[in-house]
């Protein structure tokens, strides 16, 4: 294709975006004295400013534009990943789980596997996390290149490096402060840059009736073909969605994912804690209006010949991810190209900057003080932090360029969270709620759990295992096997935490208060008008996401 | 310091300019090749949707810093 054009008024949009994040964390500098400031945010965001930075941490480029892309392909059913996939777990780590996080003042998630089990399963979960974050960093710097080469024709290197070298000035400076002001600033953009996709694919069609009536209907529900994986789009039924994406990969991401909750850690106290999932839950049950409604006006589009639409083509296939691309370039004259490109550029930036904090975190204190230096003073951790934060952006770009090589690993990135989340929701569930879960029974349950979701992943790619005795169901997309793949490991690793468990030394009780529910005091906000408690706007988003579940049946 | 919100503004309303300034330009000296719907001059009105946020959050933020 010809590639996207830009206008001196782009440019200028694009240029005062660096200009601005620059400035930002040059300004945030001056209030970043110590480590509990670099790493930490001070502890002293509003529930707003957290709640929203804990939704954009995962809102980034990437996930929009394959989204957007996946809609195309599969219909109505990608809402399934901001719905039943996000919700419940997002409202159950605000409600129940939050109050031992925040309570127990830890740094990192692995901090409070440390406290709840011991050291092993604490490093273990530190590296495992470590590894799967600059993956994810790197893989999210090469799709960024590979957008802008693609369609705006820019050089490669100098996109993967002027990306990496603002992200890395800007995090160093400020650490996680500048992160989450970023990311917020992410947030605008990409609501200002891309919802107007939405309101222009809209008039042009005609309507969202009309989007609805013509698209197939497998493409506009979401429930009503699960019953059969052969009569919806992405060959899945209904138990896959609800225990592969809806319980084990939502919950393992949502509830253990470092990189999401350290944004709630940063509260200032409990009460805006437990009240940053749920914000973030309300914005997070409106982004299908971003992305499924732009990937069905295309799918609508790219079927009308006199529409003059298509996407990419790689090797005689489609590229479900240029979906959102072309329709900026057919809808967006001069300067609101510059902001729809600039969006996705805050995107992708934005969730590089989320990884590398949480690298950075997850690397000073859960590795550096526990295994290298133990008695490191505060000086000493602040400085860590910010090498490690360059570190992480070289090992980054070192990724990035591992992926241009060889572009096959960017179907792992699912696959990763796999691997990693969703045996750790096992742990996690299990050490929180249940008293007599021993430090071994967590570490082989995680060893396990991590080993037979990385095994199962090889099983079927080499064909050694057939993928429809994984789903239960024939036949079986690579969505499904994904799925269903998490709740095996989840499963194996639930249940080898349990029977270890049975058979070795139990933590004392005295060592588990404020670690596990009935041992902890939860705060009730008992002089507080219901009004203003988290769990009424607990319910409230659960009444939305209930009735969106019964709207788009 | 100053809160996001403030910065929000700010950014905002200068890209909201930008864009209008861009729009008016366009009216004046149509391209050659138009874009799809462009008849509806989304730029304009979009910049300005952007503009009278920002100044929203400026406004509401110009005096106000957190710890």
């Amino acid at each position: 294709m010809s590639t996207i054009g830009l206008t001196l008024a782009d440019w200028l949009i694009i240029i005062t975006y660096f200009a601005f994040i620059l400035g930002l964390g040059y300004y945030l500098k001056r209030f970043t004295k110590n480590q509990e400031d670099f790493f930490m945010a001070g502890r002293k965001n509003s529930s707003w400013v957290a709640g929203l930075a804990f939704l954009s941490a995962n809102l980034g480029a990437l996930e929009l534009m394959g989204m957007a892309g996946n809609t195309y392909k599969y219909g109505m059913y990608v809402a399934h990943f901001y719905w039943v996939g996000a919700i419940p777990a997002m409202l159950f780590l605000a409600i129940y789980m939050m109050p031992f996080y925040y309570s127990s003042r830890v740094h990192s998630v692995p901090g409070y596997l440390k406290w709840r089990f011991d050291e092993k399963t604490r490093v273990l979960n530190a590296i495992a996390f470590a590894i799967m974050t600059l993956l994810v960093s790197g893989i999210n710097l090469y799709a960024m290149a590979l957008v802008l080469h693609t369609f705006l024709g820019w050089n490669w290197h100098v996109c993967m490096w002027a990306s990496a070298a603002t992200v890395a000035i800007y995090v160093s400076m400020s650490g996680l402060l500048s992160a989450i002001f970023t990311e917020i600033v992410q947030f605008f953009l990409i609501w200002f840059g891309l919802f107007l996709i939405t309101l222009l694919g809209i008039v042009e069609i005609g309507s969202v009736r009309e989007i609805f009536a013509r698209v197939p209907q497998s493409f506009s529900t979401l429930w009503s073909t699960s019953m059969d994986a052969s009569q919806n789009g992405m060959n899945i039924t209904w138990a896959g969605v609800v225990l592969g994406l809806g319980f084990v990969l939502s919950f393992g991401y949502w509830t253990t994912d470092f990189l999401v909750v350290q944004r709630a850690f940063s509260a200032k106290d409990m009460r805006s804690a437990r009240m940053t999932p749920v914000i973030a839950s309300f914005f997070k049950m409106a982004v299908p209006f971003l992305v499924i409604i732009p990937g069905l006006v295309a799918l609508i589009l790219a079927s009308d010949p006199k529409s003059g639409f298509s996407l990419l083509q790689d090797a005689g296939h489609p590229n479900y991810d240029s979906t959102l691309p072309l329709l900026i370039a057919r809808y967006y004259p001069s300067g609101l190209a510059g902001l729809g490109i600039t969006a996705l550029l805050a995107g992708f930036m934005a969730g590089q900057a989320g990884n590398v904090s949480a690298f950075n975190t997850v690397w000073t204190y859960d590795i550096y003080r526990s295994i290298i230096n133990k008695n490191a003073s505060d000086e000493s951790l602040l400085w860590m932090g910010r090498v490690t934060t360059i570190i992480g952006i070289f090992l980054s770009v070192g990724t990035a360029y591992w992926a241009k090589s060889a572009p096959s690993i960017m179907d792992y990135m699912q696959a990763i969270f796999s691997w990693v989340n969703a045996p750790l929701f096992a742990t996690m569930l299990l050490g929180m709620f249940v008293w007599w879960i021993t430090p071994s029974g967590a570490f082989w349950g995680l060893i396990s759990g991590m080993g037979s979701s990385f095994a199962l992943f090889l099983a079927v790619k080499f064909n050694w295992l057939n993928a429809q005795i994984l789903t239960l169901s024939s036949p079986a997309s690579d969505m499904a096997t994904n799925f269903w793949r998490a709740w095996w490991a989840w499963l194996i690793c639930f249940a080898v935490t349990v029977l270890v468990s049975f058979h070795t030394k139990r933590k004392p009780k005295e060592e588990l208060t404020g670690l596990v529910w009935g041992m902890t005091d939860v705060e009730k906000f008992d002089s507080l008008p219901w009004v203003k408690r988290p769990e009424f706007f607990a319910v409230i988003s659960v009444i939305i996401f209930i009735a969106l579940n019964i709207y788009f049946w | 310091m100053k809160p996001i919100w403030y910065f929000v503004g700010l950014l905002l309303v200068i890209m909201g300019s930008i864009i209008v300034l861009a729009g008016v330009y366009t009216v004046i000296n149509p391209p050659p090749e138009q874009k799809v719907l462009a008849y509806l001059h989304p730029d304009l009105w979009w910049g300005a949707v952007m503009i009278i946020g920002g100044l929203a959050f400026l406004l509401a933020n110009r005096k106000k810093t957190v710890e």
